[in-house]
């Protein structure tokens, strides 16, 4: 007889596309301005006060807690699969799905307090 | 999907024959999947990095310059170089994927598959200069 369970792997899949949507469109822009343009002295960085009133809006507030976590999980759901096929480890399945849906748990957490402790 | 499947009594094993841990280097197209795969490790970076910059600029403006100092060094513009290759590679492959993961019917009839790789790449274009403008609106 075959076993019906009912799996979280649909939602879990719609969580990682929105996820890789929203790398897609924001990671690039934002890697090149904070990671190499002001770095490297290309551009000037923003003011604090710019910073403060750009992402202590409550628009941006929930935009970067609902995108971090969004991207946390395109990153478990995808890691998840390269070490299940690129590396075949699948002895060990249930830890690496645990550290995996841990980390954007913990990571999750940690956007929502830094968005909401900003002044 | 099971990790170990129950077998029935006298039932034939299939025959699987062994593959290699390094399965994925023999072709191209396996070499790409994996990189595309690897490209999830730099969005979570990105998250740390982000967040690092949200947690500065709560702490203030003397934390705010400390942030922009620490990004200064070789180490961590080096892998912001990487994961903005990896995430530009994972982005491009992601919106040429797009048509074949979105079937859009307008008055009964099927939109391009290019139109709509092309507005994912416009969508990509518009974020981007909008979010670059917000940013820079507030440079000194």
């Amino acid at each position: 007889m075959v076993k019906r369970t009912l799996t979280l792997e649909p939602l879990l899949w719609l969580l990682f596309s929105a996820g890789g949507v929203v790398a897609a469109l924001v990671i690039p822009v934002l890697l090149l301005l904070f990671g190499l343009a002001f770095p490297l002295g290309w551009l000037s960085p923003p003011s604090h006060a710019h910073m403060l009133a750009v992402l202590g809006h409550p628009l941006s507030r929930v935009t970067i807690f609902v995108s971090c976590t969004l991207l946390l999980f395109h990153w478990a759901h995808r890691f998840r699969y390269t070490l299940y096929d690129g590396l075949q480890i699948k002895h060990l399945n249930e830890l690496i799905v645990l550290l995996c849906y841990g980390g954007v748990l913990v990571g999750s957490i940690a956007a929502g307090y830094l968005v909401w402790q900003l002044p | 999907m099971s990790e170990r499947p129950t077998y029935t009594p006298f039932h034939p094993r299939w025959y699987r024959p062994p593959v290699s841990t390094w399965w994925w280097l023999k072709r191209p197209s396996s070499r790409a999947f994996i990189l595309r795969e690897l490209s999830s490790i730099f969005v979570a970076w990105f998250v740390v990095f982000f967040l690092l910059l949200v947690a500065a600029v709560g702490r203030g403006e003397a934390a705010y310059q400390e942030f922009l100092r620490w990004a200064t060094n070789p180490g961590s513009v080096l892998i912001n170089l990487v994961s903005l290759l990896f995430v530009v590679f994972h982005a491009v492959t992601w919106f040429n994927l797009a048509p074949r993961a979105m079937v859009v019917h307008i008055r009964g009839k099927r939109v391009p598959g290019k139109l709509i790789a092309a507005s994912n790449y416009g969508a990509w274009v518009v974020t981007s200069i909008l979010v670059a403008w917000i940013i820079l609106a507030g440079s000194r």
